[in-house]
């Protein structure tokens, strides 16, 4: 086993990896490495096979297997980055130090100047929601199904009920619609969908599969195999209305019921995680609570768009490259940015000063619920930096705004976003 | 043309143009547009033409694919196809079987149901060495 160094690191080979591969050896990193768990490159894009993505990055709707081969093949071609498929990361050293598993090559030790964590997310599962009933096979995330649907060639169902009307759950409906199943119905406990309209439209509306807004399932029968789920009303409290009970029978339950940003390793190292977006607390550069590891995409917090996956991942992989050779500015202090009222969640939550001279950070944010005519505001001590009216805000779509750094003195105390209703926001 | 056809018929259209996500209404008869409500702009009032006219998707699914190292093979539509055609494609696909190598954009099925439109690979996908 030799020990091999790196100038820059990157745990995961999806989206946020390999924007962060190439964008870290056009800054400057000599030698790249990409550790990747599954057999190939692009990560969760390979089965979201559906069309829509890239529209930013590229100006063109690529499927999923399309987004991802752009950047594979510029991986492949870029001689100083190599690629590790099959190679489980187990720990990460404060020291930098990597330790992997691979079926071809055993363990793998390996060294850095600087780590990216691009390790994403994975699904909620049924024991994550607690719902009621037995415990019987044809439960499954539905990402999982995706997987099996479009690149295993299993159907795991022919009767499908969806719990998530998110984007996940959306497509899923189109999906299983198309291979011959029937999808009874997707059942959403939030009064709205999280999903891109578009979404709701095409995979719901295009096959006259009906949505259950502000229902829930309240329990899953059948011993063996799942029978057939009951159906509830909620109200706006989320509480189950008594009397509302139906019961729809199906062979499958796929579950849409959200993502956790996967930080098993980050949280091992003692890593600052963020409670609301359950990744670690980042700066403008991506840059963890530990000096010199780094995060984007998924792990960060949970995206709608792939292209600002790329986006993170660029920043991360430019930032860790800068810090291998020692040229990332070091921090002399923090400014917190704190979400408050009608903003759920915000990144990235501080932002190290001194900045560069013209400096630009791009805020991304998620509302806590969907408002029409609102205004976002940004705020410190010394004044405002941000007020911009929003025809519309969703939780479903995340909010993008710029603000420059040479308007933040470095004695304001923290910057404060808040997304308020028109009439109460006042302008 | 049959009585019914003459008949204006109103179509609940929401917009997919951009996140306001209009809802509006459109009345058709005899294939034209008559009255149209709800949308705040012209982009959308052109989409919401085109959705009760000649309603448009891009398809997107998987064929078989032998001796490769996955064993389905993504495919998109080159162009968006006519919406009510979308399930006969998709009946039509099912049927296909392909062998690796294949290369991203490599034709799947052209002109499938002459239609006039590819279905195209998107991916590359690379055979299973023996």
């Amino acid at each position: 086993m030799n020990k091999q160094f790196f100038d820059v690191a990157i745990i995961g080979g999806g989206p946020a990896g390999l924007a962060a591969a190439l964008s870290a050896r056009k800054a400057g990193a000599k030698q790249v490495v990409i550790l990747e768990r599954d057999v190939e490159l692009g990560g969760i894009l390979q089965q979201c096979i559906h069309n829509g993505f890239g529209l930013h990055r590229f100006q063109e709707e690529l499927t999923g297997p399309g987004y991802a081969g752009r950047f594979v093949r510029m991986v492949r071609a870029d001689t100083g980055i190599t690629v590790y498929t099959e190679a489980m990361v187990l720990e990460v050293a404060k020291d930098k130090t990597i330790w992997a598993v691979s079926p071809t090559l055993g363990l793998i030790q390996l060294s850095a100047r600087a780590v990216i964590f691009a390790m994403g997310c994975r699904e909620r599962t049924r024991g994550a929601i607690r719902i009621p009933g037995y415990r019987p096979a044809g439960v499954f995330t539905a990402g999982a199904a995706q997987r099996m649907v479009n690149m295993e060639g299993f159907l795991p169902g022919k009767n499908i009920v969806i719990l998530g009307s998110g984007d996940i759950g959306l497509i899923m409906a189109r999906r299983m619609t198309l291979e011959g199943a029937k999808v009874q119905a997707v059942v959403e406990l939030m009064p709205f969908s999280n999903g891109l309209t578009r979404n709701v439209v095409q995979c719901l509306e295009d096959f006259a599969i009906p949505l259950h807004l502000s229902h829930t399932i309240t329990f899953v029968h059948g011993r063996e195999r799942v029978t057939g789920v009951s159906v509830a009303a909620v109200d706006a409290n989320r509480c189950i209305v008594p009397g509302s009970e139906f019961y729809l029978p199906c062979d499958c339950l796929l579950l849409s019921v959200g993502l956790i940003p996967e930080n098993e390793l980050s949280r091992a190292m003692d890593i600052c995680l963020d409670g609301l977006t359950n990744g670690p607390v980042v700066d403008q550069y991506r840059q963890t609570c530990v000096s010199g590891f780094f995060a984007a995409g998924n792990v960060v917090h949970v995206h709608d768009l792939v292209d600002f996956v790329s986006e993170e991942g660029d920043i991360a992989g430019r930032s860790a490259a800068l810090f291998a050779n020692g040229e990332l500015p070091l921090e002399k202090q923090y400014i917190n940015v704190k979400a408050e009222t009608g903003i759920r969640t915000v990144v990235p939550q501080r932002i190290s000063l001194p900045t560069a001279a013209g400096e630009k950070v791009r805020l991304f944010m998620r509302a806590q619920e969907p408002l029409t005519r609102s205004t976002l505001t940004i705020t410190t001590t010394a004044g405002k930096l941000v007020e911009r009216k929003l025809p519309v805000a969703k939780p479903g779509e995340m909010i993008v705004a710029d603000i420059s750094t040479e308007k933040i003195s470095p004695d304001s105390q923290e910057i404060i976003v808040t997304l308020l209703p028109q009439s109460l926001g006042g302008a | 043309m049959s009585e019914l056809q003459r008949q204006p018929i109103t179509q609940r259209v929401s917009c997919i143009v951009c996140p306001m996500s209009c809802v509006g209404e459109v009345e058709i008869a005899e294939g034209q547009v008559v009255r149209m409500v709800g949308f705040s702009c012209e982009r959308g009032r052109a989409y919401a033409e085109s959705e009760v006219t000649a309603p448009k998707r891009v398809l997107t699914t998987t064929v078989k694919l032998n001796g490769g190292t996955l064993r389905l093979l993504p495919v998109v539509s080159r162009q968006p196809l006519p919406k009510d055609k979308i399930a006969a494609c998709v009946r039509c696909l099912a049927s296909v079987e392909v062998e690796a190598p294949v290369k991203e954009g490599d034709i799947i099925s052209g002109d499938l149901l002459g239609l006039g439109v590819d279905i195209v690979a998107s991916r590359d996908v690379e055979s299973v060495s023996r």
